[in-house]
This record gives C-alpha cells, sequence and structure tokens, in this order.
C-alpha cells in the first residue's frame, strides 16, 4: 500500500498494515487509566454511570425477568456456550448500582443490604463483558420479551468505565489519540489532505477540498483514509457525477467517534461537534455520512442531541443518498451481472433504520441479491463493532464470532460479498486472513462509483 | 381471633395496603423520572411505535423462534393458567364480587382444577429450567427464586384446600389467603412488577426504533 501513512505518537504507535488498524500489540497492556484510589474509582464509575440516567435506562434496568431469552440473541453466548455471556449479566455490576443507589427502592436495598455494594475487582472483572464482547449491536433487544435495550445500557455503563479508567489498553489509546490529533488512526487533518491529492491524482477525479461554501459535506471515516482510500475517490466521482456542489473540509471530516464507543462523552461531543459547525460554516443542506455504521449512530441520532438543539441540515448515510439518487434518476448505474449477498451493519440497519437504501441501489445494480439467512434488522453483527475489533486480547473470541458470519455468507453461495461499513469491511479482511477464506469483502459505495453510466450533463 | 379471620381481615388488608403503595411508589420513582428531549430528525412519528412494541414482543421474531420458544410457551402456559384460577373460579369471582360488587360467569370447576394443574406444572418446568441452565442458573438471584415461591405457594395452597389435603379446610384455607397476602406485600419489591413494567418497557423501545424508521 502506497501514501504516507503517519504515525504521530511514539507512546501507541499505531500499526497501519495488519488487515485491521489499530495500536500495535502493547508489550505491556494498561487497561486501566490514572492514578487513584479504589475508592475513588468506584465512587467515579457509579456517579458517571448514573448521571445520564434518565426515565429510559430505569425502566430498562426494572424490567428484566431473567428470563435468559437474550443470550439467544448474543453472537458471544452462541459462539462459546459461556453465560458469562448473556447480555443482562454484562450489566449486573451496573444493574446492582442501579438498584442499590438510584432506584425508587434504594433505601430499602441498602437497608436490608440486599445488593451489597460494587467493588473495584467486579469492574475490573467486568471490564471484558462491557467492551471485548459487546458491540452494541442491539441484537439482543429484539428477542427479549421486554425489549430492554442493552446496548443503550452498555454504552451508559462505558461512560461510568471510562471516567473510572477502566478502559481496555488499546480502545483508551485510539480514543485518545483521536482527542488529540482528529482522528484516532492518525489520519490528521495533513494526512487527511494528503490522502485526498493523492487519490485524486491516482484515480484522475477532480476533488474538493476546504470550499467555502457546498451544499454536501462529505465526511470520512478514519479506516477508510488510511486503509480504503479507494473510498474518498468513488464518493468524488459520484458527486461529481451528478454535478453536485460538494467538499471535504480539514476542519470536519472524520466520522468516527471514538469517543462514543470508549464511553467519553465530553470527546463524543466534541468530535460531533466538529462536524456539526463545519456543515453550518459552509452552508451543508446535508452531510454525507462515509461507509460506517457507529458514525450514523452517532451524528444522525445522537448529533443533534450532543449539539443541543435539531441540525440545519440533513444526515444521511451514503448508502440512502445513493439511493435517492438512483430513485430520483440522477444517478444511472451500469448493469451487474453478479451475484452479491450483503452484510447490514448493525448501527445503520437494526439500529438506524436504514434498512432499504442498499437494496434499492444493488437493485438499480440489476444484481442477484441473495440475502442471507437472517439479514436486514435480523442481522449477525461482524463482530468487529462498538470498538470491539481495536482490542488484541479480544482477537480469538472475535474470530469464534465472525464463524457465524462466514457459514452465513457461504450458505448463499453468492459470487460477491458487499457491505457499507468500512469498520465491519476491516472486520471480515481480519477474520478472511485468518481462516484464510475465499470471500473478500467490498465496499458498495467503490461497486457503484466504477458503475456510474457517464452521461453529457 | 383464629388464624382464618385474621387472615381474611387484616392480614389482607395489610397486604393489599402495601402493594397499592409500594406499586404507584416504584412506579412513579421511574416514570416521573426526566427523559431528555430527542432533537433528531424523525424519519416517522414515533408514536405508533408505542404500540407495535407492546404486539411484536408478544411472540418471539422468526430468527430466534428455535431458541426460545419453549420458554414462551411455558411462560404463557402459567400466565393464562394463573388468568384462569384467579379470575374463573368460582370462589374467587364471588370473593370479588364481595369486594366490589361486579361479577362474570365461572369456569366449572373441573376445568379450573386442570388449568391449575398445568399452571403448576409449568411453573415447576420453568423453575427446574430456572437451575439447570446455566444462563439462568448464573443471571438468577434471591428475587427470581422468592418470586417463584410466592407465586406457586397460593397455588398450591389454593389447590391443597380444595382437595382437601392435608389438613383441615379452615386451616388451608387460612394458608391460602395468607399466601395471597404475602404475594401482594412481596409484589411491589421483586420482579412481579414487570407486569405494568412492561408496557412502559416495550413503549419505550418501541418508540425509540419506530423514530428511526425500524421495530425492536
Ligand atoms: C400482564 C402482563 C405480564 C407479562 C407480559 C408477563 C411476562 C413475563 C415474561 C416474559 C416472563 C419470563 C418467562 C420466562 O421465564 O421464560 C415472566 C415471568 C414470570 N411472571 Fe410474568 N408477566 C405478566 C404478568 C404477571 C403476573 C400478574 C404475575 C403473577 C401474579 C406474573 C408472574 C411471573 C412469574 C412468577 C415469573 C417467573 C417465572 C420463572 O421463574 O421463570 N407475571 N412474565
Ligand atoms: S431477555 Fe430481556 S427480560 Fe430476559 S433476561 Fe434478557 S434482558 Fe432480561
Ligand atoms: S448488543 Fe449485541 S453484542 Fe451486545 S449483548 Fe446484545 S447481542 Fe450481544
Amino acid at each position: 500500500m502506497s501514501g504516507d501513512v503517519s504515525d504521530t505518537t511514539e507512546l501507541q504507535p499505531l500499526d497501519l498494515e495488519s488487515s485491521r488498524v489499530s495500536v500495535q500489540i502493547p508489550a505491556v497492556r494498561y487497561d486501566q487509566q490514572g492514578e487513584m484510589s479504589d475508592d475513588e474509582r468506584i465512587g467515579i464509575a457509579m456517579r458517571n454511570f448514573v448521571k445520564d440516567f434518565g426515565r429510559v435506562a430505569a425502566i430498562y434496568m426494572e424490567s428484566c425477568v431473567h428470563c435468559g431469552a437474550c443470550a439467544e440473541a448474543c453472537h458471544y453466548y452462541v459462539q462459546t456456550g459461556d453465560p458469562r455471556y448473556t447480555p443482562i449479566w454484562k450489566l449486573e455490576p451496573f444493574k446492582q448500582a442501579y438498584k442499590r443507589e438510584a432506584s425508587p427502592l434504594a433505601p430499602v436495598y441498602r437497608l436490608l443490604n440486599l445488593k451489597s455494594k460494587v467493588t473495584v475487582k467486579q469492574l475490573r472483572e467486568w471490564q471484558e463483558l462491557i467492551y471485548d464482547s459487546c458491540t452494541m449491536c442491539g441484537r439482543c433487544t429484539m428477542v427479549c420479551p421486554m425489549s430492554i435495550d442493552i446496548a443503550t445500557l452498555v454504552g451508559l455503563a462505558r461512560h461510568g468505565m471510562f471516567q473510572a479508567g477502566l478502559v481496555p489498553h488499546e480502545l483508551w489509546a485510539v480514543a485518545e489519540r483521536a482527542k488529540r490529533e482528529g482522528s484516532p488512526l492518525g489520519a490528521t487533518a495533513q494526512v487527511f489532505e494528503d490522502r485526498v491529492d493523492w487519490m485524486g491524482d491516482e484515480h484522475e477525479v477532480e476533488m474538493h477540498m476546504n470550499e467555502d461554501q457546498a451544499d454536501y459535506l462529505v465526511t470520512m471515516s478514519s479506516i477508510e483514509i488510511q486503509k480504503y482510500p479507494e473510498s474518498m475517490a468513488a464518493i468524488a466521482k459520484v458527486m461529481n457525477a451528478i454535478d453536485a456542489s460538494w467538499t471535504f473540509h480539514s476542519d470536519g471530516y472524520e466520522a468516527t467517534n471514538f469517543g462514543m464507543l470508549s464511553g467519553n462523552a465530553e470527546w463524543q461531543k466534541a468530535m460531533t461537534v466538529k462536524i456539526i459547525e463545519t456543515a453550518i460554516k459552509v452552508g451543508a443542506k446535508a452531510v454525507i455520512l462515509p461507509e460506517c455504521g457507529h458514525a450514523y449512530g452517532a451524528l444522525r441520532w445522537q448529533g443533534a442531541n450532543q449539539y443541543g438543539k435539531p441540525l440545519p441540515f440533513r444526515v444521511m448515510h451514503v448508502s440512502e443518498f445513493l439511493a435517492e439518487l438512483v430513485t430520483n434518476g440522477r444517478l444511472k448505474l451500469n448493469q451487474v451481472d453478479r451475484s452479491v449477498t450483503f452484510h447490514d451493519p448493525c448501527q445503520v440497519s437494526r439500529r438506524g433504520g436504514a434498512t432499504q437504501a442498499p437494496r434499492v441501489v444493488l437493485k438499480a445494480l440489476g444484481v442477484d441479491l441473495r440475502e442471507m439467512q437472517d439479514s436486514a434488522e435480523y442481522n449477525w453483527c461482524c463482530g468487529g463493532g462498538g470498538g470491539v475489533v481495536t482490542i488484541h486480547r479480544a482477537d480469538a473470541l472475535r474470530y469464534k464470532t465472525f464463524e457465524i458470519k462466514m457459514r452465513q455468507v457461504n450458505e448463499t453461495g453468492a459470487q460477491m460479498l458487499l457491505s457499507t461499513c468500512a469498520n465491519c469491511r476491516q472486520t471480515f479482511d481480519d477474520g478472511q486472513e485468518h481462516f484464510h477464506w475465499d470471500k473478500t469483502m467490498h465496499s458498495l459505495l467503490e461497486l457503484v462509483a466504477d458503475n456510474i453510466v457517464e452521461t453529457e450533463q | 381471633m383464629d388464624l382464618l379471620t385474621f387472615a381474611r381481615g387484616p392480614a389482607l388488608q395489610a397486604a393489599f395496603t402495601i402493594f397499592l403503595i409500594g406499586t404507584f411508589w416504584r412506579l412513579l420513582g421511574v416514570l416521573l423520572l426526566r427523559r431528555k428531549l430527542d432533537h433528531s430528525e424523525p424519519r416517522q412519528p414515533a408514536l405508533a411505535g408505542a404500540f407495535k412494541g407492546q404486539i411484536a414482543h408478544l411472540w418471539p421474531y422468526q430468527p430466534f423462534a428455535s431458541r426460545v420458544m419453549a420458554s414462551y410457551l411455558l411462560g404463557y402456559a402459567f400466565h393464562i393458567g394463573l388468568v384462569v384460577v384467579i379470575f374463573f373460579y368460582l370462589p374467587h369471582i364471588l370473593f370479588i364480587q364481595d369486594l366490589f360488587g361486579v361479577s362474570w360467569p365461572a369456569l366449572p370447576h373441573a376445568v379450573v382444577n386442570a388449568v391449575g394443574g398445568i399452571t403448576l406444572m409449568a411453573l415447576v418446568a420453568l423453575l427446574v429450567k430456572r437451575l439447570m441452565n446455566p444462563v439462568t442458573r448464573l443471571i438468577s438471584n434471591f428475587d427470581d427464586y422468592f418470586t417463584w415461591f410466592v407465586t406457586v405457594t397460593p397455588l398450591v395452597t389454593g389447590m391443597l384446600a380444595v382437595a382437601q389435603v392435608g389438613a383441615r379446610y379452615e386451616t388451608l384455607l387460612a394458608l391460602h389467603l395468607l399466601s395471597v397476602a404475602l404475594l401482594l406485600i412481596w409484589f411491589p419489591f421483586g420482579k412481579l412488577m414487570h407486569a405494568f413494567f412492561f408496557v412502559a418497557a416495550r413503549a419505550t423501545t418501541g418508540m425509540i426504533f419506530e423514530r428511526r424508521g425500524t421495530h425492536s
């Protein structure tokens, strides 16, 4: 792979050559951050966990009947049979804390000591369950008779864990780097500009960078910038083909949000606001989000709430944008005579609601779509979401869960494998390498860009 | 005051008071919590999700059916069974009529007896599952077992009283009423509150995902 890959931190060098990008395997793991006593740590964890505890989370905490159904939807339990991976169990210390500290019956629980105090030892033990073995995919919500949204609760639990300095080494390192450099994977503004230039030259496509005004602000994920730079050429081709007024912007380009994934609410907000302010500055009518799952959740569904008011522009996942273009006829595509199966990124499909968009695009491409057995909102996670793919110690478990995906893809017998998330894509790449699998994940956006019917305009 | 009079009078009265106050306390304590306004642009109005959510989670979606159907069926067997036994057994209807003045037709004793048996078997099966299945064994706590106990005792004592097995009828009836009192007292403190909270939980998730253009 060519192009300069930057690595500005000596402390936590990135490994940008492997099939998935993260920090290098740490020689010594630091899964605990900051200097504080155990008492402080537990106090901070619990305070930050209950801080955002509104009605929604409380209702969930009160409603569980301990039926265990959620385990049957979770790839970690299904693949290992280990009951610790039962979704609701991943929240046990936090449930305990809620009941003891914040629930309507908290005084009774404390008086009778029905729930004991959570300990740091417990939280250290639970770090693996809160981070390594939950991709926040939301599949368990669908099987739960009470429809308790475990992924939301895990997100809250991560708030407590982050403030208490109990984040897995790699996830903390990339989140910290994102805060400091603007990108978790070394795609600083300079690197981004350089690589956009490089792709422009390589593919002879006109790039728009830092335009003062534009209808569309196009954002990227650092995984694409560093590992799949062709995506940048692909979106530029689409934008140019429809003659759009568009721009990349070095003030707001990074759509991933490791503040959100690691549990740092402040960093999450900072990253989101950067994009929002850039979009407002250039007068964008819409922000186009890249092929990335959690970026969609972060801006489309959480963005306005981070900002504190409705956004003055539309937020679209690139698949939604493409679907709109083929539907209203602005983009004409060649017919692709291949059989295809599509992997739904959980955050776009099950949790984002843009389930049909890629299917509309696939239809326009004329491919023979062969759905996997559990597809669309019932899909199985690739196993790399929620920041899990960055964590080296979680690799063995992740490969185990990836077996479901390989089996389902193989069963379709499709020639081509597509998705609309670069993080899923690198998880597939890594799984492919590990298992010497003969299937390679491709990008829907890139397939579209390669099949645009050039029209005179 | 003999045991039966105590059970019929002060015991049930006190239990019912605790049940009412406790249930309101716990429900309001949660439902009155603040909820931040959602500023995201909805894909479609959220409200319908509150209703769809109630229906959707009545039955497992097809991809999960093979893995959870057994416990759904057992769950339905004993929940419906409890409703039948509690509300369609003649003496219960008379008791309710005495209190509230309303009544409805009862089911024949034999039917209620059979349903009671099925209910008990389903509850025992679920307890066995709770103890044997590694998942439910791990996640279960005192609440789960005690809730099971307070649900099963009225059923068992009631059936014993009807069959007049083990003790004098009056004693069995007193025990039955005392066990109902225990159920009512425990209700607001444990997971029996799911009988109310399930509506709130399904509505909440249903609305969140309806808003996003999908379902829960
Ligand atoms: C009216 C709405 C209700 C709904 C939707 C509901 C739903 C459920 C569900 C889904 C379970 C889990 C079943 C399982 O373990 O697989 C459950 C368990 C249980 N429910 Fe309900 N329930 C309701 C009312 C009640 C009431 C009124 C009672 C008792 C008086 C009750 C007693 C129980 C008990 C004892 C269990 C635990 C069974 C076990 O040990 O597994 N439920 N309920
Ligand atoms: S499926 Fe829902 S109600 Fe059942 S144990 Fe899991 S979270 Fe609790
Ligand atoms: S959100 Fe996904 S990974 Fe997390 S517990 Fe639920 S099913 Fe498992």
